[in-house]
């Protein structure tokens, strides 16, 4: 074990080291994340907003189907994305199997569900707490959903970092439809699994240590961010 | 308004996703053992220097591999599993298989040796002394080259693996490097190329156990995706790889890659 560790302590120097590939690499999985979260959130947000509104038949079936989709495993989304990117699929033609674009579209289904669960319980205890108020200003109940989405948006920021953090951790979907190409489609999760299939196990956990960093960096800016905007509206209300 | 939307949606994932690298690109399917042995990285910037044709490699079970080159998903086939080859060419997939190169199998073990079979030369005499003596042995049962080679070693030697699985037969269902770490941490037996062993940095207590069986030869075939049944494989581009990796200047690369002081592959196009 001790040489295990003496072992990390060089892979760690050497990664700190500021090696150009490896910062390719780091860019690569937090565009790609990045980008897929912006998409799911765009999706999912006014979904989950008017799944909490709304009142229609079915709409309890659709909440339970959305918070199960939650744990969609990603390597089925991997293979569902790559059956329809594939050139025997029906969306061959495009041409996007083995790029980013075809690891953000698998994160974005991956995503979109996390985004909307969450956005729908964060909406649907604003929309109790607001409905009367704004009912009695004359507005119907969809055209309430952008105010609460905007009304909720520090509690809002929780659901897109959980998204953010399934997107920059998962494997299973990326080493599949974008297939771990060096310089194009590798991101730090299939580095770690290639590093680690080569027995390069000290470098792996290195690896990791710098994804979880990246994450908590990422995480500490939004809850600032977070932090800021609800003193400027304490302020505000003062 | 809504067509609107899902142009522009379109228009900005294409964006997001643009890649960077050249136009010319092909696609090569391959098997875990050419990339993680560091072979590819070794052998390909030069030819890309030259032909100015970027080389994108995807390093998947030689199963998965053809699967994915059946559907089209690639221009070039290296693989290393013959007979599943030449089925994927007669079956009109690939235009024609050539050999590039060869290495061998070699049947890896814990020090201990509980089959007793250390130093050996025949592998089926080996295995046949692992199941009788229900020693643990790790299976990549993923439909790779490597593990349609060991189940030929198993019937050759009259055993039926599929009784024994979950037992002392235990498939990992992943690549060579995990089937590896997997039997370290087990001291079980693995069957594993030699280029992927020699490479592998955690062997932790396994030795070599059986090699130089002539049954243990490991050849390498290269393949171009047939462009009439996918027409957008990029014929031209692929053929050009593979004529350099069949001709002097892609042999010699082969050749001149090493690792430890060992030569890993041995180039035998004709």
């Amino acid at each position: 074990m001790q040489e295990f560790a003496q072992e990390f302590r060089d892979a760690f120097a050497l990664i700190l080291a500021g090696d150009a590939e490896l910062l390719a690499i780091v860019l690569l999985s937090l565009r790609v994340s990045l980008f897929a979260v912006f998409f799911a959130a765009v999706i999912g947000m006014p979904l989950g907003a008017a799944l909490a509104v709304g009142r229609f038949p079915g709409r309890g079936a659709l909440v339970v189907l959305v918070n199960a989709l939650m744990g969609l495993p990603p390597v089925v989304v991997g293979l569902l994305v790559y059956l329809m990117l594939s050139r025997s699929g029906p969306l061959g033609v495009l041409q996007l199997l083995y790029t980013p674009t075809a690891m953000i579209i698998a994160q974005v289904v991956l995503v979109t569900p996390i985004i909307a669960a969450l956005s729908r319980q964060v909406i649907e205890m604003l929309d109790a707490e607001y409905a009367e108020q704004m009912r009695s200003l004359g507005l119907s109940r969809f055209a309430t959903v952008p105010v609460l989405l905007w009304d909720g948006r520090i509690a809002l920021l929780t659901a897109l970092l959980a998204g953010f953090g399934r997107a920059i951790a998962e494997v299973g979907a990326v080493i599949i439809v974008g297939g771990n190409i060096n310089h194009v489609t590798r991101v730090m999760t299939t580095t770690i699994a290639l590093e680690t299939s080569k027995g390069n196990l000290a470098l792996a956990l290195a690896l990791g240590a710098v994804l979880i960093a990246i994450a908590v960096t990422v995480n500490a800016l939004v809850s600032l961010l977070g932090q800021r905007a609800e003193v400027r509206e304490a302020m505000r209300n003062a | 308004m809504f067509v609107t939307w899902i142009r522009a949606g379109a228009l900005a994932l294409a964006m997001a996703g643009a890649a960077q690298a050249a136009e010319d690109f092909i696609v090569v399917q391959s098997t875990t053992s050419t990339q993680n042995s560091g072979l590819l990285d070794h052998i390909l910037p030069a030819f890309e220097a030259e032909s100015g044709i970027e080389v994108r490699v995807v390093a998947v079970g030689t199963g998965q591999a053809i699967k994915n080159a059946t559907n089209g998903d690639g221009d070039v086939l290296l693989v290393h599993a013959k007979a599943a080859e030449e089925k994927f060419v007669a079956e009109g997939w690939g235009v024609q298989r050539f050999d590039v190169m060869y290495n061998d199998f070699v049947l890896v073990g814990p020090v201990a040796d509980p089959a007793g079979i250390k130093g050996g030369a025949d592998v089926v005499a080996a295995l046949s002394a692992i199941a009788s003596a229900q020693a643990p042995f790790a299976s990549r049962g993923d439909d790779s080259g490597t593990h349609k080679a060991e189940l030929r070693h198993w019937q050759s030697a009259g055993v039926d693996v599929a009784a024994a699985s979950g037992g002392w037969y235990r498939e990992t269902g992943s690549g060579m490097g995990a089937t590896l770490n997997l039997a370290a941490g087990m001291g079980a037996y693995a069957l594993t190329d030699r280029a992927t062993w020699i490479a592998f940095a955690n062997k932790g207590d396994l030795e070599v156990m059986v090699e130089g069986d002539d049954r243990l030869f490991n050849q390498y075939g290269v393949i171009l995706v047939n462009p009439e049944k996918h027409p957008g494989v990029k014929a031209e581009a692929g053929q050009k790889f593979i004529d350099w990796l069949i001709g002097p200047d892609g042999q010699a690369a082969i050749a001149s890659y090493t690792l430890d002081g060992q030569q890993l592959f041995f180039p035998n196009a004709r």
